[in-house]
């Protein structure tokens, strides 16, 4: 039985409905990421969680108890919120023990617990101050360290990055893994930053339209996106979608991507996709991430299936670490990620190839993969 | 545009006589403006501190030549309000003790009314909020009549109680029933007051509190009222002064000796018999005033802060 349980829920305002049939299971000491584009009910499917809105049908389970039903101070979790929503009348102190005031906690185990936990988060010159006086990381702590304190099941955090500067983000990411890591607590994240969910989960839910999309590992859901909406949203620069047609001559399948002005791209289905599905003329979608594209010479020697092609190179954009090489295929643009040096010059016709193994057909009728 | 090229592109202004001409004729205007909203209370400070006959025959625009402090302390302990000469002393009281309770119920009831019209919503809570702005637009005069039947029937009541258990609660006490009709009278404004600030008041630190196990009377006390000075400041400011000046309530509500100040007032300047003493008159005028006044000058700079807080959104 998993810890961390939701069947069939269903959230209505009126007559729109919100999420529309969300099953999800977590482990015990999981790390779930709810990610999606805005609008889509990540958030709304949290506060169902928490307590902080009702749902209209299906349940909630927590270690196999129905709390469907509970005010959200019997859950037994905490949040934290994207706008940290600290006690603006009160110190760090006691905002951090506000919630075991509540549940009648003598003075002294409050003050024991709240230095305990703010000897972790490395914020206890700060226990005196009030949230007016700290500047937005420190907030950032001081609200991971109020849900901390309370030792709950499950912590629910709602986008708690995003009001950080870029910087920050990324140091309050690492600080979230190893408390993730230390404590081995259950997380429920909210989050629409797709960098977020891969860097964080250990599993990743994408909701779109109040749907679940795909439920998977960080690996799963970047290497074998369930739908073409999948393929979109998670990775970036985001993953290569190109019109394709499915020629049979003969015996197996081939997909043909045409171009103008050049010999169309011929190219074996990758391993993944189910080549008895490939009918012949049938239209596809052939989906390659970028890092999937390289130059003829810095392929993945691994890969078993390479395709191999010139095309001329339109815009050229070195990022440090690596360059991104935009060319046109099948009339639209394909992103290529070469290494740092590669000699790519922007007009010039340029060897490419395609790792087959990482490439995967959506059917563009149903969206799903192949 | 940045901030330093829009500094770089606004014309430089020299400190040339023109800009000198301008401030004079700003600060002349003000002058002559805070010269003209002064002046009746110089004219009445001085006639105040005139013995009468000094009054009488002098111009009123002279300092007092023969500087008393009578007229005050008549006003205060042994002047004429209708038939009983005691001075305004006991109305100065019966005002208080209609203030106080009055400005601190409707502003705790507007306060409440504000947090749930804006964070304990409700499917018809733009409708209640809408009929209770009705009571902004309410004209005095015309809830006199229904008014004093309500008064009329709580009084029986409380008589009926006098007579069952020997204590009325305060059923038909004249400054209980003032306390009550400004308490109804006021809520409109209050929760006017309270529901735009709160508006403004993020729903997140409600819902932290709720995780956190405080209840709707604890959320209140612990979280939003700490966080509601300012409009706290503007409600009571507004409310203590428009109870304290109420005149038409006063007059209806509460007869002879439990009347409220205005109402004292109003019975010593409008004697009818001997001679008007002006001087008592100004010095009774100013003590009616004074609350009013002290009020603002402690607090009035946090009314302009509180307003525009609340004028923010909502």
């Amino acid at each position: 039985m998993a810890f961390l349980e939701i069947n069939a829920l269903r959230k209505r305002f009126g007559p729109l409905e919100i999420l529309k049939g969300i099953d999800l299971t977590l482990e015990k000491g999981g790390f779930l990421v709810l990610v999606g584009p805005s609008g889509c009910g990540k958030s709304t499917l949290l506060n169902t969680i928490a307590g902080l809105e009702s749902i209209s049908a299906g349940e909630i389970r927590i270690e196999g108890r129905t709390i469907n039903d509970l005010h959200p101070s019997k859950r037994d979790i905490a949040m934290v919120f994207q706008s940290y929503a600290l006690y603006p009348n009160m110190t760090v102190e006691q905002n951090m023990a506000f919630g075991m005031e509540m549940r009648g906690v003598a003075k002294p185990q409050r003050d024991k617990a709240v230095a305990d936990v703010a000897k972790t988060l490395q914020i206890e010159h700060l226990l005196k101050r009030r949230p007016g006086q700290l500047s937005g990381g420190q907030r950032q702590r001081v609200a991971m360290g109020r849900a901390l304190v309370r030792q709950p099941r499950v912590f629910l955090f709602d986008e708690p990055l995003s009001n950080l500067d870029a910087k920050l983000r990324v140091d309050m990411r690492v600080e979230i893994k190893r408390l993730h890591q230390q404590t081995n607590a259950t997380i429920v994240y909210v989050t629409h930053d797709q960098i977020e969910a891969m860097t964080l989960a250990t599993c990743i839910a994408v909701l779109k339209d109040g749907e679940l999309q795909q439920v998977g590992t960080p690996y799963e859901v970047y290497n074998s996106p369930a739908n073409l909406f999948v393929a979109d949203f998670m990775g970036s620069p985001a993953m290569n979608l190109l019109d394709g047609k499915v020629t049979r001559d003969g015996g197996a399948p081939l997909i043909v991507l045409e171009r103008v002005n050049h010999p169309p791209i011929v190219i074996p289905p990758p391993a993944s996709a189910d080549a008895s599905k490939l009918v012949d003329g049938a239209k596809v979608i052939f989906g390659i991430r970028p890092e999937a594209v390289n130059d003829g010479d810095s392929v993945d020697r691994t890969a078993i299936l390479v395709a191999r092609f010139e095309a001329n190179v339109e815009i050229v954009e070195p990022a440090g670490s690596d360059t991104f090489v935009v060319t046109r295929v099948a009339g639209k643009e394909m992103t290529a990620r070469m290494r740092a040096d590669a000699d790519v010059r922007v007009g010039r016709p340029h060897a490419f190839a395609f790792n087959l193994d990482k490439a995967a057909l959506f059917d563009p009728e149903t969206t799903r993969r192949i | 545009m940045t901030a330093v090229d829009a500094l770089r592109a606004a014309p430089v202004r020299e400190p040339t006589r023109h800009s000198t001409t301008t401030r004079v004729v700003i600060y002349g205007l003000l002058t002559v403006f805070a010269v003209v909203y002064l002046l009746p209370l110089v004219v009445m400070v001085m006639t105040s501190l005139k013995p009468l006959d000094e009054v009488t025959g002098g111009n009123m625009f002279y300092a007092p030549k023969d500087l008393t402090f009578e007229p005050w302390s008549k006003a205060w302990g042994t002047a004429c309000v209708g038939l009983t000469c005691d001075g305004i002393k006991g109305y100065f009281w019966n005002s208080i003790k209609m203030v106080v309770p009055a400005v601190i119920i409707s502003t705790l009831l507007g306060a409440l009314n504000g947090y749930v019209l804006t964070k304990w919503r409700f499917p018809a809570h733009k409708l209640v909020f809408g009929m209770m702005l009705f009571a902004c637009f309410i004209p005095f005069q015309s809830v006199l009549i229904p008014m004093a039947t309500i008064l009329g029937k709580l009084g029986e009541f409380g008589r009926s109680l006098d007579d069952s258990i020997g204590f009325s609660f305060g059923f038909g006490n004249p400054t209980v029933n003032l306390v009550l009709v400004h308490v109804v009278y006021g809520l409109g404004f209050t929760t006017l007051f309270f529901r735009n600030y709160y508006e403004a008041f993020p729903t997140e630190l409600i819902r932290a509190a709720m995780i956190d196990g405080a209840g709707f009377f604890r959320i209140f006390r612990r979280i939003l009222l700490p966080s509601s000075g300012p409009i706290i400041i503007v409600t009571v400011i507004y409310q203590f002064t428009n109870i304290w000046n109420d005149f038409l309530f006063g007059a209806t509500f509460a007869a002879g000796e439990s009347s409220p100040m205005t109402v004292a007032l109003y019975n010593i300047v409008n004697t009818s018999t001997g001679v008007i003493e002006y001087n008592v008159n100004m010095a009774t005028a100013i003590i009616a005033a004074g609350p009013t006044l002290l009020v603002y000058v402690v607090a009035g700079r946090y009314f302009v802060r509180g307003l525009m807080a609340g004028a923010v959104k909502g």
